[in-house]
């Protein structure tokens, strides 16, 4: 367990640090995250390209992380705006992990069911199941599903664009599914039993 | 003859299947010889990453187990679509950086019978292939109708030059392979600063507010810059950019019409090859105009767009999106 230092004494904070939370999101984080090395230095929000759109940029996230704030970082938006896109991570003095470190909390967020918007866990979610299903991706099935629930507004809209696929032949009616569904599925199941702990 | 092990990616029997077309059209020319992994599956997109890590990675991973089944005389497996390939890469990668997690997925491939020791394959993208393994001369070689005059902004998209795990491209942010392919073609390529920007991916189906403004930047930006269309080298940046761009124009009540064509599109083309056998005309906004720059006739009947609006009508204040109707309120 952490210490209270003097250092910490002197700067007037009265608890221990508890680090806790910071291990566990990087222990679940696949690769070595280097979340633990994160200077704070704001490269991370500064390259990114949806950091309008998040509650907490990433640097504030991981500030979060580090203070054990796990309620408010779980509800955070910021890893459902993410939109993997990597600037960050390349531009990370740190080299942390930062995508990798936004799936694991995602992750963590649909098992304490933590997030504020459903849209962004269900998409994913919908989009996992056809491919358990299938072994594919099946846009259509998708894509209905999805937006029926969703985006019901959004349907007129984009009902040229859903017609032009459809006549083009780049939205096929009926999924693909793979020859070996049952192997696929064995795998699954026992990689469900399993977990990143150390 | 250089020969290779393809994973395809599910957007190339779909969305992007004009991207398949044109890439089966130029292997013969380029002699290059793919060869399918046998019963591959999804790589899970970024989707399965943000669920349940060790199966996310052990859906993966079944593709590089069977991949390493049909090792005869090539050890690199070859990606059109810049995810699929990230998300091979990356396993490969992490599993060689976290023993913790190769021990897992290894345990979660057992139960299917198949096993993979990181490092056996080596995931490649396919431009990464065609600029580096048959070279730009060679290419050169094989151009019959140089596609001078037409003016194109090269987009070579987030998840390909990054994160870059083993070192294989110019730039993370400014990389130049899809620009030295593209003069080779003897296309006019426009200067386009926004490469490497994110085309929205998924965020189009979850959040079209922020996915529609990363759309909206990369096709002015080309636009502006006087390109006549976009090449891609992915199959998430064509969806978005080219199927989303009419509801993008709604939303921001602009009227671009960029469209988007795959690279081996037009590779296809300066080797001579019917635009028809190259997916051409699959696009939703239609490259007919911008092909007309090279005396390219599109063939195929161009979707229904988006109806235009009505030039003449009520005197009624316009009607305004929500982000507008935010930008009038603060003036």
């Amino acid at each position: 367990m952490p210490q209270m230092t003097d250092e910490r004494v002197r700067a007037g904070l009265s608890c221990e640090e508890d680090l806790s939370l910071l291990y566990e999101v990087s222990t679940k984080t696949a690769g070595v995250s280097h979340l633990e090395m994160c200077i704070q230095c704001g490269s991370c929000g500064g390259s990114c390209p949806a950091a309008a759109d998040m509650d907490h940029t990433p640097r504030m996230l991981f500030a979060m992380l580090r203070a054990g704030m796990r309620e408010d970082v779980l509800r955070s938006n910021t890893p459902w705006i993410c939109v993997s896109c990597y600037h960050c991570v390349v531009r990370c003095p740190q080299e942390v992990h930062i995508t990798d470190v936004m799936y694991t909390l995602k992750g963590m967020a649909i098992k304490a069911k933590l997030y504020q918007d459903s849209t962004a866990p269900h998409f994913s979610q919908t989009f996992v199941g056809m491919v358990e299903t299938y072994g594919r991706g099946f846009e259509l099935g998708l894509a209905s599903r999805h937006y029926l629930r969703y985006f019901p507004l959004r349907l007129p809209g984009m009902a040229p664009m859903g017609f032009g696929m459809i006549t083009k032949g780049r939205m096929p009616l009926v999924p693909h599914k793979i020859k070996h569904m049952t192997q696929l599925k064995a795998i699954l199941k026992r990689a469900k039993q399993l977990e990143l702990t150390s | 003859m250089n020969k290779y092990l393809l994973y395809p990616g599910c957007s190339m029997e779909s969305s992007a299947k004009a991207y398949m077309q044109s890439l089966n059209a130029i292997l013969e020319p380029l002699d290059v010889q793919l060869e399918e992994i046998e019963d591959w599956n999804c790589c899970g997109a970024t989707e399965y990453l943000g669920i349940n890590l060790v199966p996310a990675y052990s859906l993966i991973a079944r593709n590089l187990a069977l991949a390493t089944k049909q090792m005869n005389g090539t050890r690199t497996v070859v990606a059109p679509c810049s995810a699929c390939y990230l998300n091979l890469a990356k396993a490969d990668y992490y599993m060689r950086e976290r023993p913790a997690l190769d021990v897992k997925v290894n345990e979660a491939l057992a139960a299917g019978g198949l096993q993979y020791k990181p490092g056996t394959l080596d995931v490649r993208h396919l431009i990464d292939v065609l600029v580096y393994d048959v070279g730009l001369d060679a290419i050169k070689e094989k151009v019959s109708r140089p596609l001078t005059g037409l003016k194109v902004a090269p987009y070579m998209g987030c998840m390909l030059p990054r994160p870059d795990y083993k070192h294989r491209w110019s730039d993370h942010e400014h990389p130049t392979e899809l620009n030295d392919l593209l003069l080779a073609l003897g296309a006019e390529v426009i200067d386009y600063p926004l490469t490497t920007s994110c085309c929205g991916g998924h965020m189009t189906q979850i959040g079209p507010e922020t996915a529609f403004e990363l759309i909206r930047r990369l096709v002015a930006g080309a636009d502006e810059r006087g390109a006549h269309l976009m090449a891609t080298v992915c199959p998430m940046c064509q969806l978005n950019l080219d199927a989303y761009q009419g509801e993008m124009n709604g939303f921001f009540g602009t009227e671009y019409h960029m469209p988007v064509l795959f690279f081996t599109q037009l590779m296809g083309l300066a080797f001579g090859k019917d635009p028809d056998e190259l997916g051409i005309g699959l696009e939703l906004v239609s490259s007919r105009g911008a092909l007309a720059n090279i005396g390219v006739k599109v063939t195929q009947p161009e979707s229904a767009g988006p109806r235009r609006k009505k030039e003449e009508g009520l005197p009624m204040p316009p009607r305004l999106n929500k982000r507008q109707a935010e930008k009038e309120a603060v003036r």
